[in-house]
């Protein structure tokens, strides 16, 4: 019974979505107020339904409900209850239920946001949202029903993906999908603004909270995904330029465009089209990205089932969405003119320079990652593309973007006078250029030209981060949110370069054939191999290794590897056991059985690497720290006063 | 035309490319190649594993052939790498390798580690001789039939469900007729 609550819930909330778009956009436009006080409550009604139709498959999978066809596929009756839950996002059905429900959240966020705002806009941003959700919710039911019956039910299921039973991946979906469907609010707003033909620092002020949550959160869901490849995948990687990964990576560097270009609008009423470009150019490449991995045009480790009627079923709704958006930006981007000016030195250059080499960023990672696609239809021989292309080609905008960062903190708004702050720049630098030189060749004893780069931009961007803070705090100015927060995400950066640096420079990566009681040794580390003993878990079997690690003659601690074999699907799987010691991280991986008690044990000693993550995450707090300034608040509410007064005005003019 | 347009040009453009990617991957979505069907291009590499001789596709006609287009930066290929070895050694079909953009002593430490399923190894530094075969990224598989035709293509990690439904049938009749 409960599947077909479910399917019906969504039904019901396809229509729901589809009155929001109607009254919100047709409403606003007609200008028919009754109209309009339909919107929230058919807001309100698809949320409630969505989250029936969640409830109902989260009930399927732990009643083991196996004549439900998606969970006989994606469980099994000795799959534990944790995972049981999560194995609702674990394939393609339930992510794309998972996608609908976040932007059910989100949407629902935004009606009561949207309190705050004109009430026009406030109805357009909403059935913008309504217009998405329908798209998604119809896509769902008309290829992929998660509430399909299997009839004859399965005894047993066939299992979830081994690969997912891992509690970073668990909650991997679902902070990548929030911050992902975030970028739908912006661009919501960015259509809403090209409707009414009107953008102004108001729209900015709305926008910013909003579109920085989500960067905030698609930072910490691909960092989490990072984190999930180096210690499930084994091999120390933590990026692979993997089509999937380039998926979540394109929005993210656009996102991050977007965030500095929506402080140049608010600031100063500037980049005004540039800004709504980026908006939609965010959403859109969270739409191709699941276009990408959907449609199965593009192979990876990461894909689920392909099936080319739903990459038909896609292309048609970004034609819809992306093409009918940026017809609107054709249409009204023209209309919104700039006037005020700035010198080349000022901060708003900087922001410039920083959009545009973001966008370079995206670019090349976009055009890696269609290369295949598009030789493919020019005919032409495909191109070969991977870690060998990205690498070095990405570095080319990344290096400039985090040079120019630190001598953009010290600028400021409007005027180029970087003369009164050159004293302050060379400082910095100058400090950074020193305990760069003291790192490479005092702590590592060795340096490329690369390294040093890296270690002098980590510390001058942290250092110049500090600048701002500390001048206010010195003149007794209050320190904002905003500002704390864009100080603390600026520090993630520079901690973020110090940490790749050091661990792309300083790694050292061994294999050995080890019998029980014999040692290896890596970068002062010891490694005493003691043996492997069988094991069993709830759903698998496996060994587990244990390695006794000594630094000089201070103990450390035992490590334990493990290779596991999942029963029902029969996959191998290893678990690198991993540990860290001041900051380096020791990586263990069992190999093979090489016969007579010997085994191939590959070791790891990567200086810093959970700086990466960590640098990662204190972005994210950065945002969401900067998400969250009063300010925001306070200025939606008067100026959504003075809106709504002037639209009242308006209106008995009429 | 104004500049603002310009994005929706530009997208226009990539529409028809995802359409044609679509109508391309008939089955399942995987990129079909172009080599399908057509004369294998010819290679001559050094040998990773001896470096006396070179590896050539001269030597290999008149014979089935699998090449397998492999690397140690390459994620699936580890994947895939116990399937290759399980097939190596049933002695079905020789396996040939091409080792792209891929560290020689990397790639040694990983055949150590993990088997060595290939009967000879062509190292690819510069990657010309993938791009002559259109790899379009690691791991690929290609079957070469004893004329020297390219039988079938498989891009991504080899499988065992692959092998038993793409790779034996096409093999099968004429590996019967040998026999």
């Amino acid at each position: 019974m409960l599947p077909e609550l479910g399917h019906f819930a969504l039904i019901l909330a396809l229509l729901l979505a589809g009155l929001q778009a109607f009254f919100g956009i047709a409403g606003a436009h007609l200008r028919r107020d009754r109209w309009l006080a339909a919107v929230a409550p058919a807001v309100a009604g698809q949320f409630v339904m969505v989250a029936t139709a969640i409830a109902c498959l989260v009930s399927a999978f732990v009643t083991h409900d196996f004549s439900v066809s998606y969970v006989a596929e994606n469980s099994n009756s000795a799959l534990p209850l944790f995972y049981r839950v999560t194995a609702l996002w674990g394939a393609h059905e339930g992510s794309l239920l998972l996608w609908i429900f976040l932007l059910a959240c989100w949407t629902l966020a935004v009606a009561i946001g949207a309190a705050r705002l004109p009430v026009r806009f406030g109805a357009r941003v909403l059935g913008v949202l309504g217009v998405v959700s329908f798209g998604f919710l119809l896509f769902t039911l008309a290829t992929s029903n998660p509430f399909l019956r299997l009839i004859p039910a399965a005894p047993d299921g066939r299992d979830l993906n081994p690969i997912l039973q891992d509690p970073a991946l668990a909650i991997h979906p679902p902070i990548l999908y929030t911050g992902y469907v975030g970028f739908a609010v912006a661009f919501a707003f960015a259509c809403a603004a090209m409707l009414e033909g009107r953008l102004d620092q108001a729209w900015a002020r709305w926008t910013r909270p909003w579109t920085t949550s989500a960067w905030a959160f698609l930072t910490v869901g691909i960092a989490l995904g990072s984190w999930w490849a180096y210690y499930e995948l084994g091999w120390g990687g933590f990026w692979f330029w993997d089509p999937v990964e380039n998926a979540s990576f394109m929005p993210w560097l656009v996102g991050t465009a977007l965030v500095h270009s929506l402080a140049v609008t608010d600031k100063r009423g500037l980049f005004k089209s540039w800004t709504l470009l980026l908006a939609i150019l965010a959403f859109s490449l969270s739409l191709l990205g699941t276009f990408l991995v959907r449609s199965g045009v593009l192979v990876s480790v990461h894909s689920f089932a392909a099936d080319p009627t739903r990459g038909i079923f896609i292309l048609v709704f970004l034609i819809i969405m992306i093409g009918g958006s940026l017809a609107l930006y054709a249409w009204r981007a023209p209309l919104l003119r700039s006037s005020a000016g700035f010198e080349l030195g000022a901060r708003e250059s900087f922001l410039l320079f920083n959009n545009i080499l973001l966008v370079i960023a995206a670019a090349i990672v976009f055009g890696g990652t269609m290369a295949p696609l598009i030789a493919d239809s020019l005919g032409l021989p495909t191109l070969s593309v991977g870690l060998p292309y990205f690498n070095p080609t990405f570095l080319m905008p990344i290096l400039p973007l985090l040079a120019l960062l630190p001598v953009g903190l010290h600028a400021k708004w409007k005027r180029g006078r970087l003369a009164q702050q050159q004293r302050a720049i060379l400082a910095t630098l100058a400090v950074s250029l020193v305990l760069s030189l003291a790192v490479s060749f005092g702590v590592f004893a060795q340096g490329k030209i690369l390294t040093l780069v890296g270690l002098t931009l980590g510390p001058w961007i942290i250092l110049s981060s500090l600048v701002d803070p500390i001048d206010r705090w010195r003149r007794r100015l209050t320190v904002s949110r905003s500002i704390l927060g864009m100080t603390i995400a600026h520090i993630g950066v520079g901690l973020f370069v110090i940490g790749i640096t050091v661990v792309q420079s300083f790694t050292q990566e061994h294999d050995v054939a080890l019998g029980r009681g014999e040692r290896a040794s890596v970068s002062g580390y010891e490694f005493r191999f003691e043996g492997v003993r069988s094991m069993e878990g709830p759903n698998y079997d496996g060994v587990r290794g244990s390695i006794v690690v000594t630094r000089g003659a201070a103990p450390l601690g035992t490590l334990y590897p493990e290779k596991r074999r999942y029963w029902v699907q029969g996959t191998v799987t290893t678990e690198a056991a991993i540990q860290m010691n001041r900051g380096t991280n020791l990586l263990i991986a069992l190999g093979d059985d090489l016969g007579a008690g010997r085994w191939s044990v590959r070791i790891q000693v990567r200086p810093l690497i959970s700086l990466v993550w960590l640098a990662a995450l204190i972005m994210a707090i950065g945002g969401a720290i900067a998400g969250s300034d009063r300010r925001y608040r306070a200025a939606a509410r008067s100026a959504a006063e003075v809106a709504s007064g002037g639209a009242a005005a308006q209106e008995r003019a009429g | 035309m104004n500049r603002f347009a310009l994005p929706l040009a530009l997208f226009a453009l990539l529409v028809v490319v995802l359409a044609i990617s679509i109508r391309h991957s008939p089955e399942k979505g995987i990129i079909v190649s172009p080599l399908v069907g057509r004369k294998a291009p010819g290679f001559a590499l050094p040998s990773l594993t001896d470096a006396q001789h070179m590896v050539s596709s001269g030597d290999l006609q008149g014979r089935w052939y699998l090449l397998n287009v492999w690397g140690t930066w390459c994620v699936e290929c580890r994947a895939e790498h116990a399937m290759l070895v399980e097939v190596g050694h049933s002695g079905v079909i020789p396996i040939i390798g091409l080792d792209w953009k891929d560290e020689d002593d990397h790639a040694l430490e990983w055949l150590a580690q993990l088997g060595n399923p290939y009967q000879a190894i062509g190292v690819d530094h510069d990657g010309r001789t993938a791009i002559d075969w259109g790899v379009y990224g690691a791991p690929e598989t290609f079957l070469v039939n004893p004329q020297g035709v390219v039988v079938y293509k498989l891009v991504g990690p080899l499988t065992r469900e692959s092998w038993t439904q793409d790779f034996l049938p096409r093999l099968a009749q004429p590996a019967r007729a040998r026999l």
